[in-house]
């Protein structure tokens, strides 16, 4: 007996010493936002396609998740989809970090309802109405005669706080609104798409990628008087569309070598037409269109 | 050598069965300290006496009672669904059923329980969700109903095995002794077999609850989510367990709300633990008499 546990234990000595050690000098680690690891992602596969190679290991988590691995140094990019917190930034501080961001495109966010719904625009305002719970039937907005089930997303994804700030606060930061406590918290934007299409009660947000022929994505309107507006990369651009917010990657100041070199990647041309087939909006070029 | 090797096994068996008091009683010091420092900072008054659930809003707040009114609802919920179902699926296969039928109920029943959550959250939210909705007439079908329905199904088989084990351990003569005495086979069930497997089923009850209140994915994606205290059952309700589970992945380390979920995960800890505390005391009880 003894003597089998010894032979098993010398083989197992034998083989962690056999195994290679790990390269670390040609990989970086990206981790963060679930918004936009889909994008990272198509950016990782044809920057190691020009690149052979290296590694890039890719990891959602949230944009929170992200922060925390870039001060803790287990990570080199941080995706996120809201500015990194003063809070963030002290415990970065703590360490002697200096972060650096980089806006890297834009996501428009995009308010759907059900396709049998007969509503297709609705003004800032009355979407403001409607996630507080001042509008509670589809009547007062033009509508059928039926209860609104509002949908959001959890109270700390980047995407909740940025609806808050800027619809139901309208970009006041004196303002304390908050969502209605009736309103439904959904883990994903999927969950929020699949509800809408099945459910004529229904309205929430998602970000433009989740337009489909299956739901009714509703032309949004600064003020009563119009003009309703439909979300696409154009009227994001130019402002016209009210609800668009810029997505970042942040890494330690300065950086050099591979981190460096795909920031760039991502920021080129190249990487930019990426943004628009992964269905982001991209940065505003500078030649005027 | 015998003797040596008698020893050691003793030994690793003694090591295999304190580990898992050592885990429990790890788990619970770092829920512990993570809880308490958050108790101090924010005040166990506000956390268990409000009922509204901001974490991200300035100030947050941290108001409980609404998540465990819904963990409370769904799990009730569930049990009046599960438990009935559940003895009375054990009764047929351990007292009625033929043998051929009983061997295959019992592997179907096996089969029930290895589900993953992920898969029957997944069938709730496509399919039970939907004809909630449309059966019962609601504006939507991501209710606490919802959660209670498929939480019963996920509490079934645990419910079932158990109490048909304890229900085959009730010796043959005590259900021959009561026919004997001209008790009809009903009788002789209702009144000597399940009277006498009661603790090995209250056992299974309390077993079934314990992964009722634990479950989290399958709720999550069936219960709404919404933070408020419901006034019906066919209201959607946030549990404890969606709350971190949802929240965790996207908040700032080290923070308020990050130690709030701690403070959340200690409430469900003394939850589980009077809910198994009750159940020992009743089977303990029930030995004795």
């Amino acid at each position: 007996m003894i003597k089998k546990l010894l032979i098993l234990f010398s083989v197992c000595i034998f083989l962690i010493g056999c195994s290679p050690q790990k390269e670390n000098a040609a990989g970086i680690q990206i981790k963060g936002s679930d918004t936009i690891v889909n994008l990272v992602q198509v950016w990782v596969e044809n920057f190691v396609a020009q690149n052979p190679g290296i590694s890039i290991g890719i990891t959602g988590g949230g944009s929170g998740t992200g922060f925390a691995a870039l001060i803790n140094s287990t990570c080199d990019i941080a995706m996120s989809s809201r500015k990194i917190e003063a809070i963030e930034l002290e415990a970065a501080q703590k360490k002697n970090l200096e972060i650096q961001e980089f806006i890297i495109g834009y996501d428009g966010l995009v308010i759907l309802v059900n396709i049998n719904n007969p509503v297709s625009e609705l003004t800032m305002a009355q979407i403001r109405d409607i996630f507080m719970g001042n509008v509670v039937n589809w009547r007062q907005v033009g509508g059928d005669d039926l209860e609104i089930v509002v949908l959001s997303r959890e109270s700390n994804s980047g995407t909740h706080m940025f609806f808050k700030e800027n619809v139901l606060r309208m970009g006041n930061p004196n303002l304390q609104d908050e969502f209605s406590d009736d309103v439904l918290l959904m883990p994903s934007s999927q969950a929020i798409y699949d509800e809408v299409s099945q459910n004529p009660h229904a309205v929430g947000y998602v970000g433009m990628g989740f337009s489909s022929s299956k739901v009714k994505v509703l032309r949004v309107a600064k003020a009563a008087a119009g003009p309703y507006i439909q979300a696409d990369v154009n009227t994001i651009l130019s402002g016209k569309y009210p609800i668009s917010r810029p997505l970042f990657l942040y890494t330690k100041a300065d950086p050099q070598g591979l981190v460096k070199s795909f920031i760039d990647f991502a920021l080129s041309p190249d990487g930019q037409q990426i943004v628009v087939e992964t269905d982001f909006v991209p940065l505003k070029t500078k030649e005027p269109k | 050598m015998k003797k040596t090797k008698d020893k050691i096994i003793e030994k690793i068996i003694f090591i295999c069965g304190i580990l898992s008091i050592i885990f429990v009683a790890l788990i619970f010091g770092f829920l512990f300290k993570e809880g308490i420092e958050f108790f101090r900072d924010f005040g166990l008054k506000n956390f268990l006496g409000s009922a509204v659930w901001r974490p991200t809003s300035v100030p947050p707040q941290f108001g409980i009672l609404s998540l465990i009114a819904g963990s409370v609802l769904v799990t009730v919920g569930a049990c009046i669904i599960a438990v009935p179902l559940g003895i009375a699926a054990a009764l047929y296969i351990s007292e009625l059923a033929p043998k051929a039928i009983r061997d295959i109920l019992k592997s179907l029943v096996e089969l029930m329980a290895a589900v993953p959550s992920v898969v029957i959250g997944f069938v709730g939210m496509v399919i039970v969700a939907p004809y909630v909705r449309i059966i019962l007439n609601l504006p939507t079908g991501l209710t606490a109903f919802t959660g209670s329905l498929v939480l019963a199904f996920m509490a079934m088989p645990t419910i079932i095995t158990i109490s048909e084990d304890a229900i085959r351990s009730v010796p043959k003569q005590y259900k021959d002794g009561a026919l004997a005495l001209g008790a009809t086979n009903w009788q002789a069930i209702r009144r000597v077999v399940l009277m006498a497997a009661m603790p090995g089923i209250i056992a299974a009850i309390m077993l079934g609850i314990g992964r009722v209140i634990g479950e989290t994915m399958a709720v999550m994606m069936v219960t709404g989510n919404a933070a408020h205290i419901p006034h019906s059952i066919f209201e959607p309700v946030r549990t404890m367990t969606a709350t971190i589970a949802a929240e965790m992945g996207e908040t700032v380390r080290e923070s308020l709300h990050y130690r709030s979920l701690f403070a959340i995960g200690l409430i469900l800890f003394l939850i589980t633990f009077i809910v198994n505390f009750v159940a020992d005391l009743f089977s303990g009880r029930s030995k004795n008499q």
